[in-house]
């Protein structure tokens, strides 16, 4: 709906680049290799290991990556924004430019705005902010109800045509069975699936995970058994419905394993889980740190190795960022009055190459969770380096250690669970459809 | 140990054996202080207290007033309401606000865990823990364990059953992490909805019925039970509540024959212990509790503010 082919003021872009002395990374083919690739206009024209052996065409500016990674933006499929409604958060443009210098190409927003994106209007509107910041791509969800509330299902057909991605009440559950049920069937009749956060709110009223370290904070606890018992639930809605259900950040270790098994059986289901996740536990909430808290909760190091082996063996399909910006107000609060969420557009590319660092996955297939198979889930172009593709590319230096600072964040919040984390892996470039839409300092 | 080498008391969680009977020592000192006819002090001569209390109490709010008036400090009472919807936010701005009067010390409670900690961020002064949401009550199982002391003239390897709402019990939690560092048994005991989850991995005995939780017990430590939870929520009736954990002499037979009961009001006469049992003057520590709670505050606004009376960095 937002490919910003659309004219704009902004540099068009250039008409033939020709990236060099590359190492290609494409998760969806499996390639990794010394290479060249070579962008026309807003498409990639060729690429390969022995492009350019009789030299460079002529006219084409000449990238030279000095042998880093080249591999398809990232694309992230859980971003919220806090416009319309709460732009001193983070607007479209600036959650635009935090996607650029983290890498990712192509981003879809959640429908949690004020008001919610649960009509055709709504849908525009993000469509006609992105277009007019053009700088990635910006997709939407729609609601799966109206209003969110979780009673009446949304003029599906309608947002689908609109470009609409999928259906989700984002932050919200859908938490009423049959309207879960019909939202699903309904979905489905348009090719759409839903996504669903799942937990279940009577079981969730805390806000951090329920155990020990709960118990000794006096905070009240969200159990695990309030995702876990979601998910089975939807598991049997989505199996008598026909329809696709995708659950969101899943974070628990049996959540993966009824995922698994529901795959086997031949389920229509995907999920994703987050960087905080398999990157932090709840003892990062330690002594009432707001900025650890997420919902779902972070969870315990057996939780979190699971979710880690989830990945690893393909249940989780894909990793999102979950990026969810919150001003210092609404975070500097005794813990259970502060808001949710963490700011992980920033973070996305280094914390995914983690999981390739401590060697629990490879390279390609850790990439292949934010590329290829979030696009694939979704239908959005990109997410690979294919000939007439769209030329949406990162180039990265995938060892170079640093310090995340959130300070030098685009974002306009700067709630990031990983402040002062050690980290590797740097954006070098980020290109959306064949323009340099940032590149990192020399 | 001479020096308690903490900037506030925010909880027990954390505290060596040592450094608690630091505190009861000298807290044993302020007892005799406060019973002699010289019960004020010029200790605190000139150093401002400030009692920022979020939620209504008027025991601990007295209890710390009176401790720091007879140390001879200037004292302030605030009680702020919370009831507004943004309380959090009026939280920081006023910690600000304080802390740009340049005090000494500053006694805080708030109805949210961690309150008190966020605060303690903000503020060059010591702070003083006086109860955080469900999180902890530091000087209220300080003085439970004076008073224990000086009955029993120990902690350690006594057995001491703590019964009731532990769920909600910043008092329980404090008690817990006390008792387990001075090397006391500490049992649990209250019907499953009133206990959080992992509760056994404090260190405690987990116990379902009286009858098993007070065998043998030295000491018996109530609860309150806030009325808006008797009613299906956690417990399905005060009179349910009363008859199998309601403390009575029934129940308390089965604990040592001369177990001593304590209570950190105030109580529920008649649904979490019987009136009979309150008022024995020979087993019920009520009174002592209430006591030495003045003299384990003195202690601690004592211990908090020597740096700066002495003149070293906090």
């Amino acid at each position: 709906m937002t490919s910003p082919a659309a004219p704009a003021a902004a540099p068009a872009s250039p008409a033939r680049v020709a990236y060099v002395n590359a190492r290609l990374l494409d998760p969806a083919t499996g390639l990794d290799a010394p290479g060249a690739l070579l962008t026309e206009g807003t498409r990639i024209a060729d690429l390969g290991p022995r492009l350019f052996a009789d030299g460079v065409p002529e006219g084409a500016t000449v990238v030279d990556l000095g042998g880093h990674c080249l591999a398809p933006g990232l694309v992230d499929i859980r971003v919220q924004v806090g416009e319309p409604g709460e732009e001193h958060k983070e607007t479209i443009k600036s959650a635009s430019r935090a996607a650029a210098a983290g890498g990712v190409t192509a981003l879809v927003v959640l429908p949690n705005t004020d008001p919610v994106i649960d009509d055709v209007a709504g849908l525009e509107f993000v469509a006609r902010r992105a277009r007019e910041v053009r700088l990635v791509k910006v997709f939407a969800y729609a609601a799966a109800t109206r209003g969110t509330e979780g009673k009446e299902i949304t003029e599906m057909g309608l947002l689908a045509r609109a470009g609409a991605v999928a259906f989700t009440d984002g932050t919200k559950p859908v938490t009423d069975p049959l309207t879960m049920r019909r939202a699903l069937s309904y979905a489905g009749a348009f090719g759409k699936l839903v996504v669903q956060h799942p937990l279940e709110p009577r079981l969730a009223s805390g806000v951090m995970n329920a155990g020990e370290l709960a118990t000794r904070l006096g905070l009240p606890g969200v159990s695990r058994e309030a995702e876990i018992i979601m998910i089975e639930r939807d598991l049997r809605l989505a199996e008598m419905s026909g329809g696709h259900i995708h659950f969101a950040h899943v974070t628990t270790g049996e959540s993966v394993d009824v995922i698994r098994r529901a795959k086997a059986r031949g389920l229509k289901v995907t999920c994703d889980t987050a960087p905080h996740y398999f990157a932090l536990t709840e003892t990062d909430v330690g002594d009432y740190r707001t900025f650890a808290k997420v919902s779902p909760p972070l969870r315990g190091e057996m939780d979190r190795r699971a979710v880690v082996e989830g990945l690893a063996d393909g249940t989780i399909d894909v990793i999102a960022s979950d990026h969810w910006p919150q001003d210092a107000d609404h975070k500097r609060l005794p813990f259970a009055q502060a808001a949710y969420g963490v700011i992980g557009l920033e973070t996305l590319l280094p914390l995914t190459l983690e999981l390739a660092h401590k060697g629990r996955m490879t390279l390609l297939d850790a990439l292949a969770r934010v590329t290829c198979r979030p696009a694939d889930l979704l239908g959005l172009p990109g997410g690979r380096l294919a000939k007439g593709g769209p030329a949406d590319l990162l180039a990265f230096d995938s060892d170079v250690p640093w310090t995340v600072d959130v300070s030098r964040f685009k974002s306009k919040s700067k709630n990031s669970a990983f402040e002062d984390r050690p980290v590797q892996g740097r954006v070098l470039r980020t290109i959306v459809d064949g323009r340099t839409v940032w590149q990192a300092e020399a | 140990m001479t020096r308690f080498p903490h900037r506030h008391l925010l909880g027990i969680e954390g505290l060596s054996a040592g450094e608690i009977s630091l505190v009861l020592d000298l807290a044993d000192s302020y007892v005799e202080q406060s019973r002699s006819r010289e019960r004020k002090s010029q200790l605190l001569d000139g150093r401002t207290v400030v009692n920022l209390f979020f939620e209504n109490s008027t025991r601990t709010l007295t209890s710390f007033e009176l401790a720091a008036k007879r140390l001879g400090a200037d004292v302030i009472n605030m009680a702020v309401q919370s009831s507004s919807v943004k309380k959090g936010e009026t939280l920081i701005d006023t910690a600000m606000t304080l802390n740009a009067m340049h005090l000494d010390a500053l006694v805080v409670r708030h109805a949210e865990s961690g309150a008190v900690k966020l605060l303690s961020d903000k503020v060059n002064c010591a702070v003083l823990n006086a109860g955080d949401g469900h999180h902890e009550h530091p000087t209220q199982a300080l003085l439970d364990a004076l008073a224990i002391r000086r009955r029993l003239g120990r902690l350690e390897g006594l057995v001491v059953a703590i019964c009731g709402d532990i769920l909600h019990s910043r008092v329980a939690r404090s008690n817990i992490h006390l008792l387990n560092a001075m090397g006391a048994h500490v049992r649990v005991v209250a019907p499953p909805t009133l206990l959080p989850s992992a509760i056994e991995r404090l260190g405690v005995e987990v116990h379902h019925t009286m009858k098993s939780g007070l065998k043998d017990a030295d000491i018996v430590m109530m609860l309150r039970l806030q009325s808006e939870r008797m009613s299906g929520q956690y417990v399905p009736s005060i009179r349910e509540y009363f008859y199998f954990f309601g403390l009575d002499y029934e129940k308390l037979a089965v604990a040592k024959p001369n177990a001593l009961i304590m209570h950190p009001g105030p109580m529920n006469r008649g649904v979490e212990i019987d009136s009979e049992v309150a008022d024995d003057f020979k087993r019920s520590m009520i009174l002592d509790q209430v006591e030495l709670g003045v003299a384990v505050r003195m202690a601690v606004l004592d211990l908090l503010t020597r740096p700066a009376r002495e003149g070293r960095a906090a």
